[in-house]
Protein backbone atom coordinates (compact mmCIF):
# COMPACT_ATOMS: atom_id res chain seq x y z
CA UNK A 1 0.00 0.00 0.00
CA UNK A 2 3.11 2.27 0.86
CA UNK A 3 4.42 1.65 -2.20
CA UNK A 4 1.41 2.32 -4.65
CA UNK A 5 0.75 6.13 -2.43
CA UNK A 6 4.69 6.81 -3.56
CA UNK A 7 4.43 5.93 -6.98
CA UNK A 8 1.20 7.95 -6.67
CA UNK A 9 3.21 10.93 -4.96
CA UNK A 10 5.54 10.54 -7.15
CA UNK A 11 3.76 11.13 -10.57
CA UNK A 12 1.76 13.91 -8.79
CA UNK A 13 5.50 15.82 -7.94
CA UNK A 14 6.68 14.85 -11.43
CA UNK A 15 3.37 16.50 -12.99
CA UNK A 16 4.01 19.50 -10.65
CA UNK A 17 7.32 20.10 -10.54
CA UNK A 18 7.79 19.37 -14.49
CA UNK A 19 4.66 21.09 -15.58
CA UNK A 20 2.34 20.74 -18.16
CA UNK A 21 0.63 18.09 -17.34
CA UNK A 22 -2.45 19.23 -16.24
CA UNK A 23 -2.47 22.52 -17.55
CA UNK A 24 -1.70 21.52 -21.03
CA UNK A 25 -4.45 19.24 -20.94
CA UNK A 26 -7.10 21.69 -19.86
CA UNK A 27 -5.52 24.45 -22.41
CA UNK A 28 -6.24 21.95 -25.49
CA UNK A 29 -9.49 20.52 -24.12
CA UNK A 30 -10.67 24.10 -24.34
CA UNK A 31 -9.54 24.77 -27.42
CA UNK A 32 -10.28 21.92 -29.09
CA UNK A 33 -13.88 22.63 -27.47
CA UNK A 34 -13.72 26.55 -29.25
CA UNK A 35 -12.86 25.46 -32.44
CA UNK A 36 -16.54 23.48 -33.18
CA UNK A 37 -18.84 27.19 -32.90
CA UNK A 38 -15.71 28.39 -34.56
CA UNK A 39 -16.83 25.75 -37.27
CA UNK A 40 -20.00 25.47 -36.80
CA UNK A 41 -21.70 28.85 -36.39
CA UNK A 42 -22.53 30.74 -33.36
CA UNK A 43 -26.32 29.89 -33.21
CA UNK A 44 -26.35 29.11 -29.69
CA UNK A 45 -29.49 26.56 -30.23
CA UNK A 46 -27.30 24.66 -31.91
CA UNK A 47 -24.85 24.54 -30.04
CA UNK A 48 -26.64 23.86 -26.70
CA UNK A 49 -28.15 20.71 -29.08
CA UNK A 50 -24.93 19.25 -29.41
CA UNK A 51 -22.60 20.36 -26.50
CA UNK A 52 -22.55 17.14 -24.93
CA UNK A 53 -20.61 15.63 -28.16
CA UNK A 54 -18.81 17.93 -28.24
CA UNK A 55 -17.23 18.71 -24.46
CA UNK A 56 -17.08 14.67 -24.59
CA UNK A 57 -15.05 14.29 -28.09
CA UNK A 58 -12.74 17.20 -26.91
CA UNK A 59 -12.16 15.36 -23.70
CA UNK A 60 -11.86 12.31 -24.95
CA UNK A 61 -8.94 14.25 -27.74
CA UNK A 62 -7.19 15.85 -24.70
CA UNK A 63 -7.08 12.93 -22.65
CA UNK A 64 -5.37 10.50 -25.53
CA UNK A 65 -2.94 13.44 -26.11
CA UNK A 66 -1.40 12.82 -22.54
CA UNK A 67 -1.30 8.91 -22.82
CA UNK A 68 2.02 8.63 -24.63
CA UNK A 69 3.90 9.94 -21.77
CA UNK A 70 2.45 7.12 -18.95
CA UNK A 71 4.84 4.78 -19.88
CA UNK A 72 7.38 6.69 -22.70
CA UNK A 73 8.94 8.50 -20.07
CA UNK A 74 9.54 6.17 -17.67
CA UNK A 75 10.95 4.34 -20.07
CA UNK A 76 13.31 6.72 -20.96
CA UNK A 77 15.21 7.05 -17.94
CA UNK A 78 14.90 3.64 -16.89
CA UNK A 79 12.33 3.87 -13.67
CA UNK A 80 10.24 1.29 -15.76
CA UNK A 81 12.93 -1.23 -14.84
CA UNK A 82 12.54 -0.78 -11.48
CA UNK A 83 8.71 -0.53 -10.96
CA UNK A 84 8.77 -4.05 -12.77
CA UNK A 85 10.98 -5.17 -9.81
CA UNK A 86 8.99 -3.35 -7.19
CA UNK A 87 7.32 -6.25 -5.05
CA UNK A 88 3.92 -4.49 -5.28
CA UNK A 89 2.78 -6.52 -8.06
CA UNK A 90 2.81 -4.63 -11.87
CA UNK A 91 -1.20 -4.50 -12.07
CA UNK A 92 -0.96 -2.37 -8.67
CA UNK A 93 1.68 -0.44 -9.66
CA UNK A 94 -0.10 0.22 -12.93
CA UNK A 95 -3.62 1.11 -11.35
CA UNK A 96 -1.02 3.84 -9.55
CA UNK A 97 0.17 5.24 -11.94
CA UNK A 98 -2.92 5.67 -14.48
CA UNK A 99 -4.55 7.04 -11.22
CA UNK A 100 -1.69 9.75 -10.70
CA UNK A 101 -2.34 10.02 -14.38
CA UNK A 102 -6.31 10.40 -13.91
CA UNK A 103 -5.66 13.10 -11.12
CA UNK A 104 -3.69 15.12 -13.34
CA UNK A 105 -5.85 15.24 -16.77
CA UNK A 106 -9.33 13.65 -16.07
CA UNK A 107 -10.01 15.42 -13.04
CA UNK A 108 -9.12 18.78 -14.38
CA UNK A 109 -11.14 18.34 -17.33
CA UNK A 110 -13.87 17.48 -15.06
CA UNK A 111 -13.11 21.20 -13.01
CA UNK A 112 -12.79 22.86 -16.68
CA UNK A 113 -16.14 21.27 -18.30
CA UNK A 114 -19.28 23.16 -16.74
CA UNK A 115 -17.40 26.10 -17.62
CA UNK A 116 -16.71 25.11 -20.89
CA UNK A 117 -20.90 23.67 -21.34
CA UNK A 118 -21.78 27.61 -20.11
CA UNK A 119 -20.43 28.99 -23.19
CA UNK A 120 -21.79 26.19 -24.86
CA UNK A 121 -25.01 27.28 -23.92
CA UNK A 122 -25.89 23.37 -22.39
CA UNK A 123 -29.48 22.92 -20.57
CA UNK A 124 -28.89 23.39 -17.31
CA UNK A 125 -30.72 20.51 -16.51
CA UNK A 126 -27.61 18.75 -18.37
CA UNK A 127 -24.95 19.85 -15.87
CA UNK A 128 -25.14 17.48 -13.34
CA UNK A 129 -25.41 14.33 -15.40
CA UNK A 130 -22.23 16.04 -17.31
CA UNK A 131 -20.38 15.91 -14.01
CA UNK A 132 -21.63 12.47 -13.58
CA UNK A 133 -20.49 11.58 -17.05
CA UNK A 134 -16.82 13.10 -16.50
CA UNK A 135 -16.39 11.47 -13.31
CA UNK A 136 -17.42 7.93 -14.04
CA UNK A 137 -15.97 8.04 -17.73
CA UNK A 138 -12.82 9.99 -17.51
CA UNK A 139 -11.05 7.41 -15.05
CA UNK A 140 -12.27 4.88 -17.76
CA UNK A 141 -10.32 7.09 -20.43
CA UNK A 142 -6.94 6.71 -18.12
CA UNK A 143 -7.24 2.79 -17.96
CA UNK A 144 -8.43 1.94 -21.65
CA UNK A 145 -5.42 4.17 -22.56
CA UNK A 146 -3.23 2.55 -20.31
CA UNK A 147 -3.22 -0.58 -21.79
CA UNK A 148 -2.71 1.26 -25.35
CA UNK A 149 0.50 3.12 -23.50
CA UNK A 150 2.05 -0.18 -22.39
CA UNK A 151 1.83 -1.49 -25.90
CA UNK A 152 3.46 1.14 -27.78
CA UNK A 153 6.17 1.71 -25.21
CA UNK A 154 9.10 2.03 -26.62
CA UNK A 155 8.02 2.58 -29.71
CA UNK A 156 9.34 5.34 -32.05
CA UNK A 157 6.77 7.50 -32.79
CA UNK A 158 4.34 5.57 -30.66
CA UNK A 159 1.61 8.48 -30.39
CA UNK A 160 0.20 8.11 -33.63
CA UNK A 161 -0.28 4.08 -33.24
CA UNK A 162 -1.72 4.37 -29.87
CA UNK A 163 -4.77 6.63 -31.30
CA UNK A 164 -5.56 4.31 -33.43
CA UNK A 165 -5.24 1.28 -31.02
CA UNK A 166 -7.36 3.28 -28.57
CA UNK A 167 -9.72 5.13 -30.07
CA UNK A 168 -12.21 2.82 -31.31
CA UNK A 169 -12.04 1.43 -27.65
CA UNK A 170 -13.35 4.86 -26.21
CA UNK A 171 -16.52 4.53 -29.12
CA UNK A 172 -18.99 2.86 -26.02
CA UNK A 173 -17.92 5.11 -23.50
CA UNK A 174 -18.21 8.51 -26.05
CA UNK A 175 -21.94 6.71 -27.15
CA UNK A 176 -22.81 6.21 -23.31
CA UNK A 177 -21.87 9.64 -22.41
CA UNK A 178 -23.33 11.69 -24.54
CA UNK A 179 -26.76 9.55 -24.66
CA UNK A 180 -26.68 10.49 -20.69
CA UNK A 181 -26.77 13.94 -21.48
CA UNK A 182 -29.21 13.77 -24.16
CA UNK A 183 -31.35 11.56 -22.29
CA UNK A 184 -31.01 14.36 -19.06
CA UNK A 185 -31.65 17.06 -21.69
CA UNK A 186 -35.19 16.03 -22.81
CA UNK A 187 -35.92 15.35 -18.92
CA UNK A 188 -35.73 11.47 -19.30
CA UNK A 189 -33.66 10.30 -16.48
CA UNK A 190 -29.99 9.23 -16.94
CA UNK A 191 -29.89 6.64 -14.77
CA UNK A 192 -29.61 2.96 -17.12
CA UNK A 193 -26.71 5.12 -19.19
CA UNK A 194 -24.64 6.12 -15.92
CA UNK A 195 -24.94 2.66 -14.33
CA UNK A 196 -23.47 1.60 -18.05
CA UNK A 197 -20.64 3.95 -17.63
CA UNK A 198 -20.07 2.83 -13.73
CA UNK A 199 -20.41 -0.93 -15.35
CA UNK A 200 -17.81 -0.31 -17.93
CA UNK A 201 -15.25 1.72 -15.03
CA UNK A 202 -15.38 -1.40 -12.80
CA UNK A 203 -14.79 -3.85 -15.94
CA UNK A 204 -11.88 -1.21 -16.65
CA UNK A 205 -10.33 -1.48 -13.39
CA UNK A 206 -10.71 -5.44 -13.35
CA UNK A 207 -9.19 -5.87 -16.50
CA UNK A 208 -7.03 -2.85 -17.90
CA UNK A 209 -4.16 -2.90 -15.67
CA UNK A 210 -3.58 -6.69 -15.84
CA UNK A 211 -3.28 -6.39 -20.06
CA UNK A 212 -1.19 -2.93 -19.48
CA UNK A 213 1.38 -5.51 -17.39
CA UNK A 214 0.76 -8.30 -19.55
CA UNK A 215 2.11 -6.10 -22.06
CA UNK A 216 5.21 -4.09 -19.81
CA UNK A 217 6.62 -7.37 -18.91
CA UNK A 218 6.89 -8.22 -22.81
CA UNK A 219 8.95 -5.14 -22.55
CA UNK A 220 11.63 -6.34 -20.35
CA UNK A 221 11.24 -10.07 -21.47
CA UNK A 222 13.14 -8.59 -24.88
CA UNK B 1 25.64 -9.81 -26.07
CA UNK B 2 25.84 -13.26 -25.13
CA UNK B 3 22.40 -13.49 -22.95
CA UNK B 4 20.90 -12.09 -26.77
CA UNK B 5 22.62 -14.48 -28.71
CA UNK B 6 21.46 -17.51 -26.38
CA UNK B 7 17.83 -16.46 -26.58
CA UNK B 8 18.09 -16.18 -29.88
CA UNK B 9 19.35 -18.88 -30.58
CA UNK B 10 16.27 -20.63 -28.77
CA UNK B 11 13.65 -18.98 -30.52
CA UNK B 12 15.40 -19.91 -33.66
CA UNK B 13 15.55 -23.62 -32.32
CA UNK B 14 11.54 -23.30 -31.07
CA UNK B 15 10.28 -21.57 -34.52
CA UNK B 16 12.64 -24.60 -36.53
CA UNK B 17 10.89 -27.26 -34.50
CA UNK B 18 7.46 -27.18 -34.80
CA UNK B 19 6.38 -25.11 -37.92
CA UNK B 20 8.60 -27.07 -39.89
CA UNK B 21 6.09 -29.78 -39.22
CA UNK B 22 3.17 -27.34 -40.34
CA UNK B 23 4.83 -26.50 -43.01
CA UNK B 24 4.68 -30.34 -44.62
CA UNK B 25 1.40 -30.51 -43.49
CA UNK B 26 0.88 -27.23 -44.84
CA UNK B 27 1.98 -28.19 -48.01
CA UNK B 28 0.31 -30.83 -48.87
CA UNK B 29 -3.47 -29.48 -47.63
CA UNK B 30 -3.22 -26.20 -49.87
CA UNK B 31 -3.72 -27.46 -53.22
CA UNK B 32 -6.92 -29.21 -51.99
CA UNK B 33 -8.27 -26.17 -49.95
CA UNK B 34 -7.32 -24.81 -53.32
CA UNK B 35 -9.64 -26.61 -55.79
CA UNK B 36 -12.40 -26.68 -52.76
CA UNK B 37 -12.46 -23.42 -52.41
CA UNK B 38 -12.46 -22.79 -56.71
CA UNK B 39 -15.57 -25.49 -57.05
CA UNK B 40 -17.75 -24.08 -53.96
CA UNK B 41 -17.00 -20.47 -55.33
CA UNK B 42 -17.73 -21.27 -58.74
CA UNK B 43 -21.35 -23.98 -58.06
CA UNK B 44 -22.22 -20.92 -55.37
CA UNK B 45 -21.26 -18.18 -58.17
CA UNK B 46 -23.45 -19.80 -60.85
CA UNK B 47 -26.65 -20.56 -58.84
CA UNK B 48 -26.44 -16.93 -57.49
CA UNK B 49 -25.52 -15.26 -60.63
CA UNK B 50 -28.32 -18.04 -62.80
CA UNK B 51 -30.43 -19.75 -60.91
CA UNK B 52 -31.61 -17.93 -57.98
CA UNK B 53 -34.68 -15.83 -58.80
CA UNK B 54 -34.31 -12.34 -58.67
CA UNK B 55 -36.99 -10.65 -55.71
CA UNK B 56 -39.62 -9.38 -56.53
CA UNK B 57 -39.11 -5.95 -54.79
CA UNK B 58 -35.13 -5.54 -55.51
CA UNK B 59 -34.74 -7.36 -58.73
CA UNK B 60 -31.22 -8.66 -60.07
CA UNK B 61 -29.72 -6.06 -56.76
CA UNK B 62 -30.47 -8.73 -54.40
CA UNK B 63 -27.94 -11.00 -55.67
CA UNK B 64 -25.21 -8.76 -54.06
CA UNK B 65 -26.07 -10.41 -51.22
CA UNK B 66 -24.46 -13.42 -51.98
CA UNK B 67 -21.19 -11.84 -52.32
CA UNK B 68 -22.14 -9.28 -49.08
CA UNK B 69 -23.17 -11.61 -46.22
CA UNK B 70 -20.41 -14.21 -46.58
CA UNK B 71 -17.93 -11.18 -46.55
CA UNK B 72 -19.69 -9.98 -43.50
CA UNK B 73 -20.10 -13.20 -42.19
CA UNK B 74 -15.99 -13.15 -42.45
CA UNK B 75 -15.58 -10.15 -41.25
CA UNK B 76 -16.20 -11.81 -37.86
CA UNK B 77 -14.89 -15.27 -38.27
CA UNK B 78 -11.62 -13.96 -39.02
CA UNK B 79 -11.12 -12.00 -35.75
CA UNK B 80 -12.49 -15.18 -33.77
CA UNK B 81 -9.69 -17.16 -35.53
CA UNK B 82 -7.45 -14.53 -34.87
CA UNK B 83 -8.86 -13.66 -31.23
CA UNK B 84 -8.65 -17.31 -30.17
CA UNK B 85 -5.24 -18.03 -32.07
CA UNK B 86 -4.05 -15.06 -29.68
CA UNK B 87 -5.47 -16.88 -26.78
CA UNK B 88 -3.76 -20.27 -27.94
CA UNK B 89 -0.08 -18.55 -28.39
CA UNK B 90 -0.32 -16.63 -25.27
CA UNK B 91 -1.26 -19.72 -23.22
CA UNK B 92 0.81 -22.28 -24.95
CA UNK B 93 3.21 -20.05 -26.50
CA UNK B 94 2.86 -21.99 -29.69
CA UNK B 95 4.63 -20.38 -32.23
CA UNK B 96 2.70 -20.91 -35.33
CA UNK B 97 -0.33 -19.42 -33.97
CA UNK B 98 1.21 -16.28 -33.58
CA UNK B 99 1.75 -17.00 -37.01
CA UNK B 100 -1.65 -18.01 -38.16
CA UNK B 101 -3.19 -14.53 -36.18
CA UNK B 102 -0.75 -12.35 -38.01
CA UNK B 103 -1.85 -14.16 -41.61
CA UNK B 104 -5.51 -13.99 -40.48
CA UNK B 105 -5.22 -10.00 -40.19
CA UNK B 106 -5.07 -8.67 -42.99
CA UNK B 107 -7.37 -11.52 -45.40
CA UNK B 108 -10.17 -10.10 -42.41
CA UNK B 109 -9.40 -6.72 -42.87
CA UNK B 110 -9.70 -7.22 -46.59
CA UNK B 111 -13.17 -9.17 -46.29
CA UNK B 112 -14.50 -6.18 -44.22
CA UNK B 113 -13.45 -3.56 -46.69
CA UNK B 114 -15.57 -6.10 -49.39
CA UNK B 115 -18.38 -6.12 -47.14
CA UNK B 116 -18.66 -2.40 -46.54
CA UNK B 117 -17.83 -2.23 -50.64
CA UNK B 118 -20.71 -4.21 -51.17
CA UNK B 119 -23.01 -2.97 -48.64
CA UNK B 120 -22.39 0.63 -49.74
CA UNK B 121 -23.58 -0.49 -53.66
CA UNK B 122 -26.28 -2.20 -52.23
CA UNK B 123 -27.25 0.61 -50.19
CA UNK B 124 -27.40 2.91 -53.24
CA UNK B 125 -30.52 1.27 -54.83
CA UNK B 126 -31.89 0.46 -51.71
CA UNK B 127 -31.73 3.32 -49.48
CA UNK B 128 -30.91 5.81 -52.34
CA UNK B 129 -27.72 6.50 -50.33
CA UNK B 130 -24.26 4.54 -50.13
CA UNK B 131 -23.76 5.32 -46.62
CA UNK B 132 -26.35 5.44 -43.37
CA UNK B 133 -25.06 5.61 -39.87
CA UNK B 134 -26.98 2.54 -39.25
CA UNK B 135 -26.04 0.39 -36.08
CA UNK B 136 -24.40 -2.47 -38.28
CA UNK B 137 -22.72 -0.78 -40.84
CA UNK B 138 -21.09 1.38 -38.14
CA UNK B 139 -19.86 -1.56 -35.58
CA UNK B 140 -18.82 -3.45 -39.26
CA UNK B 141 -16.44 -0.34 -39.62
CA UNK B 142 -14.91 0.17 -36.27
CA UNK B 143 -14.09 -3.16 -36.80
CA UNK B 144 -12.00 -2.32 -39.87
CA UNK B 145 -10.70 -0.18 -37.91
CA UNK B 146 -9.41 -2.39 -35.02
CA UNK B 147 -8.65 -4.58 -37.96
CA UNK B 148 -6.24 -1.75 -38.88
CA UNK B 149 -4.85 -0.92 -35.58
CA UNK B 150 -4.09 -4.35 -35.18
CA UNK B 151 -1.62 -4.37 -38.70
CA UNK B 152 -0.16 -1.07 -37.34
CA UNK B 153 0.83 -2.61 -34.51
CA UNK B 154 2.76 -5.65 -36.06
CA UNK B 155 4.38 -3.21 -38.63
CA UNK B 156 5.31 -1.03 -35.77
CA UNK B 157 6.95 -3.83 -33.86
CA UNK B 158 10.58 -4.61 -35.08
CA UNK B 159 11.10 -7.52 -32.81
CA UNK B 160 8.90 -10.96 -33.91
CA UNK B 161 8.87 -12.28 -30.73
CA UNK B 162 7.93 -9.16 -29.41
CA UNK B 163 5.41 -8.40 -31.69
CA UNK B 164 3.61 -11.21 -32.02
CA UNK B 165 2.68 -11.12 -27.76
CA UNK B 166 1.92 -7.23 -28.07
CA UNK B 167 -0.75 -8.00 -30.77
CA UNK B 168 -1.76 -11.01 -29.44
CA UNK B 169 -2.71 -9.00 -26.29
CA UNK B 170 -3.91 -6.36 -28.57
CA UNK B 171 -6.62 -8.73 -29.94
CA UNK B 172 -7.74 -10.08 -26.89
CA UNK B 173 -8.48 -6.95 -25.85
CA UNK B 174 -10.41 -6.03 -28.92
CA UNK B 175 -12.28 -9.09 -28.85
CA UNK B 176 -13.41 -8.03 -25.09
CA UNK B 177 -14.60 -4.82 -26.46
CA UNK B 178 -16.27 -6.02 -29.50
CA UNK B 179 -19.37 -6.79 -27.79
CA UNK B 180 -19.15 -3.83 -25.78
CA UNK B 181 -19.22 -1.77 -28.88
CA UNK B 182 -21.61 -3.58 -30.89
CA UNK B 183 -24.29 -3.61 -28.00
CA UNK B 184 -22.73 0.73 -27.42
CA UNK B 185 -23.78 1.13 -31.20
CA UNK B 186 -26.63 -0.10 -31.39
CA UNK B 187 -27.92 1.69 -28.06
CA UNK B 188 -26.97 4.83 -29.75
CA UNK B 189 -28.43 3.68 -32.92
CA UNK B 190 -31.77 3.30 -31.61
CA UNK B 191 -31.63 6.98 -29.81
CA UNK B 192 -30.23 8.68 -32.43
CA UNK B 193 -31.76 7.23 -35.49
CA UNK B 194 -35.21 6.33 -34.96
CA UNK B 195 -35.82 3.71 -37.77
CA UNK B 196 -35.77 6.06 -40.74
CA UNK B 197 -34.97 3.15 -43.07
CA UNK B 198 -37.31 0.53 -43.77
CA UNK B 199 -35.28 -3.18 -43.13
CA UNK B 200 -35.96 -5.42 -45.71
CA UNK B 201 -37.95 -7.86 -43.61
CA UNK B 202 -38.85 -10.66 -46.46
CA UNK B 203 -40.77 -13.71 -45.62
CA UNK B 204 -38.24 -16.69 -44.63
CA UNK B 205 -35.59 -17.02 -47.15
CA UNK B 206 -36.74 -19.67 -49.77
CA UNK B 207 -34.50 -22.67 -50.23
CA UNK B 208 -33.73 -21.38 -54.07
CA UNK B 209 -31.91 -18.28 -52.76
CA UNK B 210 -30.75 -19.90 -49.35
CA UNK B 211 -28.92 -23.16 -50.59
CA UNK B 212 -26.45 -20.82 -52.93
CA UNK B 213 -26.43 -18.57 -50.01
CA UNK B 214 -24.76 -21.57 -47.69
CA UNK B 215 -22.59 -22.45 -50.69
CA UNK B 216 -21.23 -18.99 -51.09
CA UNK B 217 -20.38 -19.26 -47.05
CA UNK B 218 -18.83 -22.09 -47.14
CA UNK B 219 -17.01 -20.93 -50.09
CA UNK B 220 -15.32 -18.27 -48.60
CA UNK B 221 -14.66 -19.79 -45.90
CA UNK B 222 -12.56 -22.43 -47.36
CA UNK B 223 -11.19 -19.73 -49.84
CA UNK B 224 -9.85 -17.94 -46.60
CA UNK B 225 -8.88 -21.29 -45.05
CA UNK B 226 -6.40 -21.50 -48.59
CA UNK B 227 -5.42 -18.23 -48.31
CA UNK B 228 -4.07 -18.53 -44.39
CA UNK B 229 -2.04 -21.96 -45.27
CA UNK B 230 -0.23 -19.84 -48.19
CA UNK B 231 -0.04 -16.85 -45.97
CA UNK B 232 1.13 -18.88 -43.09
CA UNK B 233 3.65 -20.61 -45.16
CA UNK B 234 4.84 -17.45 -46.89
CA UNK B 235 5.22 -15.67 -42.99
CA UNK B 236 7.24 -19.21 -42.01
CA UNK B 237 9.72 -19.21 -45.22
CA UNK B 238 10.58 -15.41 -45.00
CA UNK B 239 11.26 -15.96 -40.85
CA UNK B 240 13.26 -18.72 -41.52
CA UNK B 241 15.31 -16.25 -44.39
CA UNK B 242 15.81 -13.96 -41.92
CA UNK B 243 17.28 -16.24 -39.33
CA UNK B 244 19.86 -17.19 -42.23
CA UNK B 245 20.50 -14.18 -42.82
CA UNK B 246 21.38 -13.37 -39.72
CA UNK B 247 23.41 -16.24 -38.93
CA UNK B 248 25.22 -15.43 -42.11
CA UNK B 249 26.20 -11.72 -40.94
CA UNK B 250 26.54 -12.65 -37.58
CA UNK B 251 29.52 -15.05 -38.96
CA UNK B 252 30.98 -12.60 -41.35
CA UNK B 253 31.20 -10.41 -38.20
CA UNK B 254 32.90 -13.03 -36.33
CA UNK B 255 35.12 -13.70 -39.31
CA UNK B 256 36.44 -10.18 -39.35
CA UNK B 257 36.94 -9.80 -35.33
CA UNK B 258 39.12 -13.12 -35.99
Amino acid sequence: MRNFLLIISRDLQLATRIGGGGAMTVGFFVIAATLYPLALGPDLNLLGRIAPGIIWVSALLACLLSLDRLFQADHEDGTLDLLLLDPLPLPLVILAKTFAHWLTTGLPLIVAAPVLALTLNLGTDGFATLLGTMLLGTPTLSLLGAVGAALTVGIRRGGMLLTLLVLPLYIPLLIFAVSAMDAALFGLGAAAQLLVLTALLLAAIALCPVAAAAALRLYVQN
Amino acid sequence: MQRIDATGYMIAMQRFANPANFLKLATRLTPFAAAIAFILLAVGSYLALFVAPPDYQQGDTVRIMFVHVPAAWMTTFCFGVMAAASAVGLIWGHPVAYVAAKATAPVGAAFTVMALVTGALWGQPMWGTWWVWDARLTSVLIQLFIYLGYMALWNAIEDPVRGAKATAIFALVGAVNLPIIKFSVEWWNTLHQPASIARVEGPAIHSSILTPLLIMLAGFTVFYIWLLLVRMRQEILARRIRTLQLARTRKLQVGEAG
